[in-house]
Protein backbone atom coordinates (compact mmCIF):
# COMPACT_ATOMS: atom_id res chain seq x y z
CA UNK A 1 0.00 0.00 0.00
CA UNK A 2 1.34 3.38 -0.96
CA UNK A 3 1.45 6.62 0.63
CA UNK A 4 -0.53 8.08 -2.15
CA UNK A 5 -3.46 5.39 -1.50
CA UNK A 6 -3.05 5.72 2.30
CA UNK A 7 -3.78 9.36 1.97
CA UNK A 8 -6.79 9.54 -1.15
CA UNK A 9 -8.43 6.75 1.33
CA UNK A 10 -8.31 9.19 4.58
CA UNK A 11 -9.01 12.38 2.44
CA UNK A 12 -12.48 10.37 1.30
CA UNK A 13 -13.31 9.18 5.27
CA UNK A 14 -12.62 12.74 6.00
CA UNK A 15 -14.39 14.52 3.53
CA UNK A 16 -17.38 11.70 4.15
CA UNK A 17 -17.31 12.15 8.01
CA UNK A 18 -16.60 15.63 8.58
CA UNK A 19 -18.44 17.29 5.24
CA UNK A 20 -15.51 19.47 4.10
CA UNK A 21 -14.20 20.05 0.57
CA UNK A 22 -11.45 17.67 -0.68
CA UNK A 23 -9.41 20.98 -1.58
CA UNK A 24 -9.52 21.82 2.48
CA UNK A 25 -8.24 18.01 3.78
CA UNK A 26 -3.99 18.62 3.17
CA UNK A 27 -1.56 16.80 4.90
CA UNK A 28 -1.23 19.64 7.33
CA UNK A 29 -4.76 20.35 7.88
CA UNK A 30 -5.99 20.02 11.26
CA UNK A 31 -8.76 18.73 12.70
CA UNK A 32 -9.79 20.89 15.47
CA UNK A 33 -8.48 24.02 13.64
CA UNK A 34 -9.25 23.47 10.25
CA UNK A 35 -11.37 21.22 9.34
CA UNK A 36 -14.20 21.89 12.54
CA UNK A 37 -14.16 18.49 14.17
CA UNK A 38 -15.50 18.34 17.69
CA UNK A 39 -13.70 15.72 20.12
CA UNK A 40 -16.95 13.61 19.35
CA UNK A 41 -16.27 13.78 15.01
CA UNK A 42 -12.50 12.68 15.75
CA UNK A 43 -13.86 9.77 18.12
CA UNK A 44 -16.00 8.61 15.13
CA UNK A 45 -13.37 9.23 12.65
CA UNK A 46 -10.61 7.26 14.41
CA UNK A 47 -13.38 4.44 14.78
CA UNK A 48 -13.72 4.68 11.38
CA UNK A 49 -10.04 4.16 9.56
CA UNK A 50 -9.70 1.98 12.36
CA UNK A 51 -12.34 0.01 10.50
CA UNK A 52 -11.25 1.01 6.67
CA UNK A 53 -7.94 -0.26 7.53
CA UNK A 54 -8.55 -3.08 9.79
CA UNK A 55 -6.66 -1.79 13.00
CA UNK A 56 -6.48 -0.54 16.42
CA UNK A 57 -5.89 2.65 17.53
CA UNK A 58 -5.33 2.91 21.34
CA UNK A 59 -6.91 6.19 23.10
CA UNK A 60 -3.52 7.53 23.97
CA UNK A 61 -2.34 7.31 20.36
CA UNK A 62 -5.36 9.05 19.19
CA UNK A 63 -5.21 12.00 21.25
CA UNK A 64 -2.07 12.72 19.87
CA UNK A 65 -3.42 12.89 16.19
CA UNK A 66 -3.68 16.35 15.10
CA UNK A 67 -3.53 16.52 10.96
CA UNK A 68 -4.43 14.40 8.39
CA UNK A 69 -0.54 14.02 8.41
CA UNK A 70 -0.31 12.36 11.63
CA UNK A 71 -3.32 10.15 10.52
CA UNK A 72 -1.35 9.13 7.69
CA UNK A 73 1.85 8.28 8.87
CA UNK A 74 0.36 6.42 11.94
CA UNK A 75 -1.30 3.86 9.43
CA UNK A 76 2.11 3.72 7.82
CA UNK A 77 3.93 2.92 10.87
CA UNK A 78 0.99 0.34 12.35
CA UNK A 79 -0.64 -1.33 9.21
CA UNK A 80 -0.96 -4.78 9.05
CA UNK B 1 -44.11 -5.25 17.52
CA UNK B 2 -42.09 -2.31 18.82
CA UNK B 3 -39.02 -4.03 19.68
CA UNK B 4 -38.50 -6.23 16.60
CA UNK B 5 -35.06 -7.28 15.38
CA UNK B 6 -33.85 -5.33 18.18
CA UNK B 7 -31.11 -6.19 20.41
CA UNK B 8 -30.76 -6.06 24.27
CA UNK B 9 -28.41 -6.10 26.69
CA UNK B 10 -29.81 -5.62 30.15
CA UNK B 11 -27.31 -6.42 33.67
CA UNK B 12 -28.84 -7.73 36.59
CA UNK B 13 -31.25 -9.84 34.68
CA UNK B 14 -31.34 -12.84 36.70
CA UNK B 15 -33.87 -11.39 39.14
CA UNK B 16 -35.98 -8.70 40.23
CA UNK B 17 -36.87 -5.45 38.16
CA UNK B 18 -34.21 -6.36 35.46
CA UNK B 19 -35.74 -10.05 34.79
CA UNK B 20 -39.23 -7.94 34.31
CA UNK B 21 -37.38 -5.63 31.75
CA UNK B 22 -35.64 -8.63 30.08
CA UNK B 23 -39.26 -10.19 30.08
CA UNK B 24 -40.83 -7.25 28.72
CA UNK B 25 -38.29 -6.51 25.90
CA UNK B 26 -38.34 -10.02 24.69
CA UNK B 27 -42.66 -9.76 24.57
CA UNK B 28 -41.69 -6.92 22.48
CA UNK B 29 -39.61 -8.57 20.08
CA UNK B 30 -36.15 -7.78 21.27
CA UNK B 31 -33.45 -10.56 21.29
CA UNK B 32 -31.76 -9.75 25.17
CA UNK B 33 -28.49 -10.65 26.68
CA UNK B 34 -29.09 -11.69 30.11
CA UNK B 35 -26.50 -10.71 32.19
CA UNK B 36 -25.89 -11.71 35.60
CA UNK B 37 -23.15 -11.94 38.45
CA UNK B 38 -24.08 -14.70 41.06
CA UNK B 39 -26.84 -16.96 39.76
CA UNK B 40 -26.62 -18.77 36.90
CA UNK B 41 -29.59 -20.80 37.95
CA UNK B 42 -31.77 -17.31 37.80
CA UNK B 43 -30.07 -16.29 34.77
CA UNK B 44 -30.70 -19.54 33.21
CA UNK B 45 -34.64 -19.35 34.19
CA UNK B 46 -34.99 -15.81 33.05
CA UNK B 47 -33.15 -17.05 29.96
CA UNK B 48 -35.80 -20.07 29.17
CA UNK B 49 -38.87 -17.56 29.78
CA UNK B 50 -36.99 -15.21 27.35
CA UNK B 51 -36.84 -17.92 24.71
CA UNK B 52 -40.51 -18.79 25.50
CA UNK B 53 -42.07 -15.55 23.66
CA UNK B 54 -39.86 -16.72 20.31
CA UNK B 55 -36.90 -14.02 20.71
CA UNK B 56 -33.05 -15.20 21.71
CA UNK B 57 -31.53 -15.07 24.49
CA UNK B 58 -27.20 -14.79 25.71
CA UNK B 59 -26.84 -15.74 29.11
CA UNK B 60 -23.59 -13.43 30.14
CA UNK B 61 -21.63 -13.74 33.80
CA UNK B 62 -19.91 -10.78 34.41
CA UNK B 63 -19.05 -7.95 37.10
CA UNK B 64 -19.65 -5.05 35.73
CA UNK B 65 -17.34 -3.40 38.38
CA UNK B 66 -14.51 -5.26 36.02
CA UNK B 67 -13.18 -2.96 32.80
CA UNK B 68 -12.05 -6.02 31.02
CA UNK B 69 -15.12 -8.37 31.93
CA UNK B 70 -17.64 -5.78 30.86
CA UNK B 71 -15.69 -5.44 27.62
CA UNK B 72 -15.64 -8.92 26.75
CA UNK B 73 -19.06 -8.97 27.58
CA UNK B 74 -19.77 -6.32 24.84
CA UNK B 75 -17.65 -7.91 22.25
CA UNK B 76 -19.34 -11.00 23.54
CA UNK B 77 -23.09 -9.87 22.60
CA UNK B 78 -21.65 -8.17 18.95
CA UNK B 79 -20.26 -11.05 18.05
CA UNK B 80 -23.53 -13.15 18.90
CA UNK B 81 -26.01 -10.83 17.70
CA UNK B 82 -24.23 -8.23 15.40
CA UNK B 83 -25.34 -5.12 17.55
CA UNK B 84 -26.38 -3.58 20.72
CA UNK B 85 -29.60 -1.45 20.29
CA UNK B 86 -30.89 -0.91 23.57
CA UNK B 87 -28.55 -1.22 27.19
CA UNK B 88 -30.49 -1.24 29.93
CA UNK B 89 -28.26 -0.43 33.12
CA UNK B 90 -30.09 -2.17 35.45
CA UNK B 91 -27.44 -4.17 38.26
CA UNK B 92 -27.26 -2.96 41.82
CA UNK B 93 -26.37 -4.33 45.44
CA UNK B 94 -27.25 -2.74 48.75
CA UNK B 95 -25.03 -2.73 51.72
CA UNK B 96 -27.35 -0.32 53.88
CA UNK B 97 -26.00 0.91 57.24
CA UNK B 98 -25.78 4.10 59.30
CA UNK B 99 -23.25 6.41 57.34
CA UNK B 100 -21.50 7.00 60.84
CA UNK B 101 -20.59 3.16 61.25
CA UNK B 102 -20.63 2.29 57.44
CA UNK B 103 -16.97 0.95 56.17
CA UNK B 104 -14.95 2.06 53.74
CA UNK B 105 -15.59 -1.33 51.84
CA UNK B 106 -19.14 -1.18 52.13
CA UNK B 107 -18.93 2.58 50.60
CA UNK B 108 -17.11 1.23 47.39
CA UNK B 109 -18.78 -1.90 46.69
CA UNK B 110 -21.82 -0.15 46.38
CA UNK B 111 -20.18 2.97 44.00
CA UNK B 112 -18.21 0.35 42.53
CA UNK B 113 -21.02 -1.62 41.06
CA UNK B 114 -24.09 1.17 40.93
CA UNK B 115 -22.29 3.59 39.53
CA UNK B 116 -18.98 2.78 38.27
CA UNK B 117 -20.50 -0.27 36.79
CA UNK B 118 -23.08 1.71 35.02
CA UNK B 119 -20.08 4.15 33.59
CA UNK B 120 -18.17 0.95 32.56
CA UNK B 121 -20.85 -0.64 30.71
CA UNK B 122 -22.13 2.28 28.77
CA UNK B 123 -18.52 3.22 28.02
CA UNK B 124 -18.07 0.04 26.18
CA UNK B 125 -21.48 -0.15 24.53
CA UNK B 126 -21.66 3.37 22.93
CA UNK B 127 -18.67 2.48 20.38
CA UNK B 128 -21.28 -0.05 18.63
CA UNK B 129 -23.99 2.66 19.30
CA UNK B 130 -22.10 5.08 17.66
CA UNK B 131 -21.09 2.91 14.57
CA UNK B 132 -25.07 2.13 14.41
CA UNK B 133 -25.72 6.31 14.95
CA UNK B 134 -28.71 4.90 17.26
CA UNK B 135 -29.18 3.71 20.58
CA UNK B 136 -31.16 3.74 23.75
CA UNK B 137 -29.64 3.83 26.86
CA UNK B 138 -32.12 3.85 30.17
CA UNK B 139 -29.99 3.80 33.53
CA UNK B 140 -32.22 2.32 36.27
CA UNK B 141 -31.67 4.89 39.24
CA UNK B 142 -33.99 5.36 42.62
CA UNK B 143 -36.70 7.07 44.18
CA UNK B 144 -33.91 7.72 47.20
CA UNK B 145 -31.30 9.40 44.76
CA UNK B 146 -34.05 11.98 44.37
CA UNK B 147 -35.03 11.90 48.17
CA UNK B 148 -32.33 11.29 50.00
CA UNK B 149 -32.88 8.27 52.73
CA UNK B 150 -31.27 7.30 56.03
CA UNK B 151 -28.94 4.66 56.02
CA UNK B 152 -28.20 4.49 52.44
CA UNK B 153 -25.57 7.06 51.90
CA UNK B 154 -23.39 4.67 49.39
CA UNK B 155 -26.36 3.65 47.97
CA UNK B 156 -28.63 7.37 47.48
CA UNK B 157 -24.87 8.80 46.32
CA UNK B 158 -24.60 6.03 43.53
CA UNK B 159 -28.05 6.68 42.19
CA UNK B 160 -27.96 10.39 42.58
CA UNK B 161 -25.06 9.77 40.31
CA UNK B 162 -26.51 7.71 38.16
CA UNK B 163 -29.01 10.71 37.59
CA UNK B 164 -26.04 13.09 36.87
CA UNK B 165 -23.94 10.64 34.59
CA UNK B 166 -27.27 9.74 32.46
CA UNK B 167 -27.87 14.01 31.66
CA UNK B 168 -23.99 13.98 31.40
CA UNK B 169 -24.02 11.28 28.43
CA UNK B 170 -26.99 11.85 27.43
CA UNK B 171 -25.57 15.39 26.31
CA UNK B 172 -22.18 13.78 24.49
CA UNK B 173 -24.08 11.41 22.57
CA UNK B 174 -27.62 13.35 21.63
CA UNK B 175 -26.12 14.19 18.13
CA UNK B 176 -25.14 11.03 17.00
CA UNK B 177 -29.23 9.61 17.24
CA UNK B 178 -28.83 8.46 20.79
CA UNK B 179 -30.89 8.53 23.62
CA UNK B 180 -29.37 8.38 27.33
CA UNK B 181 -32.71 8.30 30.09
CA UNK B 182 -33.42 7.48 33.70
CA UNK B 183 -36.10 5.88 35.43
CA UNK B 184 -36.30 6.40 39.24
CA UNK B 185 -38.54 3.22 41.07
CA UNK B 186 -39.78 3.64 44.76
CA UNK B 187 -41.03 1.07 46.64
CA UNK B 188 -41.18 -2.74 44.04
CA UNK B 189 -42.13 -5.80 45.17
CA UNK B 190 -38.73 -8.09 45.07
CA UNK B 191 -37.12 -10.20 47.04
CA UNK B 192 -35.87 -7.33 48.94
CA UNK B 193 -39.19 -5.57 50.00
CA UNK B 194 -40.36 -8.89 50.57
CA UNK B 195 -38.39 -9.90 53.55
CA UNK B 196 -39.73 -6.43 55.44
CA UNK B 197 -42.14 -6.94 58.59
CA UNK B 198 -45.73 -5.98 57.66
CA UNK B 199 -45.35 -2.87 60.04
CA UNK B 200 -42.78 -1.49 57.43
CA UNK B 201 -44.36 -1.70 54.95
CA UNK B 202 -47.55 -0.15 56.10
CA UNK B 203 -44.94 2.64 56.64
CA UNK B 204 -43.80 2.04 53.31
CA UNK B 205 -47.44 2.22 51.88
CA UNK B 206 -48.00 5.42 53.59
CA UNK B 207 -45.49 7.87 51.90
CA UNK B 208 -47.11 6.43 48.63
CA UNK B 209 -49.90 8.51 47.29
CA UNK B 210 -50.70 5.47 45.43
CA UNK B 211 -51.10 3.35 48.42
CA UNK B 212 -49.50 0.30 47.68
CA UNK B 213 -45.80 -0.85 46.62
CA UNK B 214 -45.45 -1.11 43.02
CA UNK B 215 -44.34 -4.16 40.77
CA UNK B 216 -41.68 -4.83 38.80
CA UNK B 217 -44.01 -4.72 35.69
CA UNK B 218 -44.76 -1.09 36.56
CA UNK B 219 -41.01 -0.01 36.09
CA UNK B 220 -40.66 -2.66 33.10
CA UNK B 221 -43.54 -1.06 30.95
CA UNK B 222 -42.00 2.19 31.32
CA UNK B 223 -38.11 1.24 30.54
CA UNK B 224 -39.55 -0.37 27.69
CA UNK B 225 -41.35 2.64 26.34
CA UNK B 226 -37.86 4.40 26.64
CA UNK B 227 -36.54 2.12 24.67
CA UNK B 228 -38.69 2.07 21.93
CA UNK B 229 -39.32 4.57 18.88
CA UNK B 230 -42.25 6.46 20.71
CA UNK B 231 -39.51 8.16 23.32
CA UNK B 232 -37.43 9.55 20.46
CA UNK B 233 -37.92 12.94 21.75
CA UNK B 234 -36.75 12.26 24.64
CA UNK B 235 -33.01 12.11 26.40
CA UNK B 236 -31.16 13.11 29.64
CA UNK B 237 -34.41 12.36 31.74
CA UNK B 238 -35.50 11.07 34.93
CA UNK B 239 -39.21 9.03 35.37
CA UNK B 240 -40.20 8.62 38.36
CA UNK B 241 -42.63 5.34 39.09
CA UNK B 242 -43.09 5.33 42.36
CA UNK B 243 -46.73 5.82 43.28
CA UNK B 244 -46.11 9.86 43.69
CA UNK B 245 -43.84 9.40 46.48
CA UNK B 246 -41.58 12.24 44.80
CA UNK B 247 -43.41 14.42 43.04
CA UNK B 248 -43.17 18.22 42.83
Amino acid sequence: MAAEDVLTRVKKIVVDRLGVDEADVKTEASFKEDLDADSLDIVELVMELEDEFNLEISDEDAEKIQTVGDVVSYIENHKS
Amino acid sequence: MALEGKVALVTGASRGIGRAIALKLAQLGASVVVNYSGSKTRAEDAAAEIRNTGCEALVWQCDISDEQAVQKMIKAAIEHFGKIDILVNNAGITRDGLLMRMKEEDWDAVLNTNLKGVFLTTKAAIRPMMRQKQGRIINIASVVGILGNAGQANYVAAKAGVIGLTKSTAREVASRGITVNAVAPGFIVTDMTDQLPEEVKDKMKQEIPLGKLGTPEDVANVVAFLASEDSKYMTGQTLSIDGGMSMQ
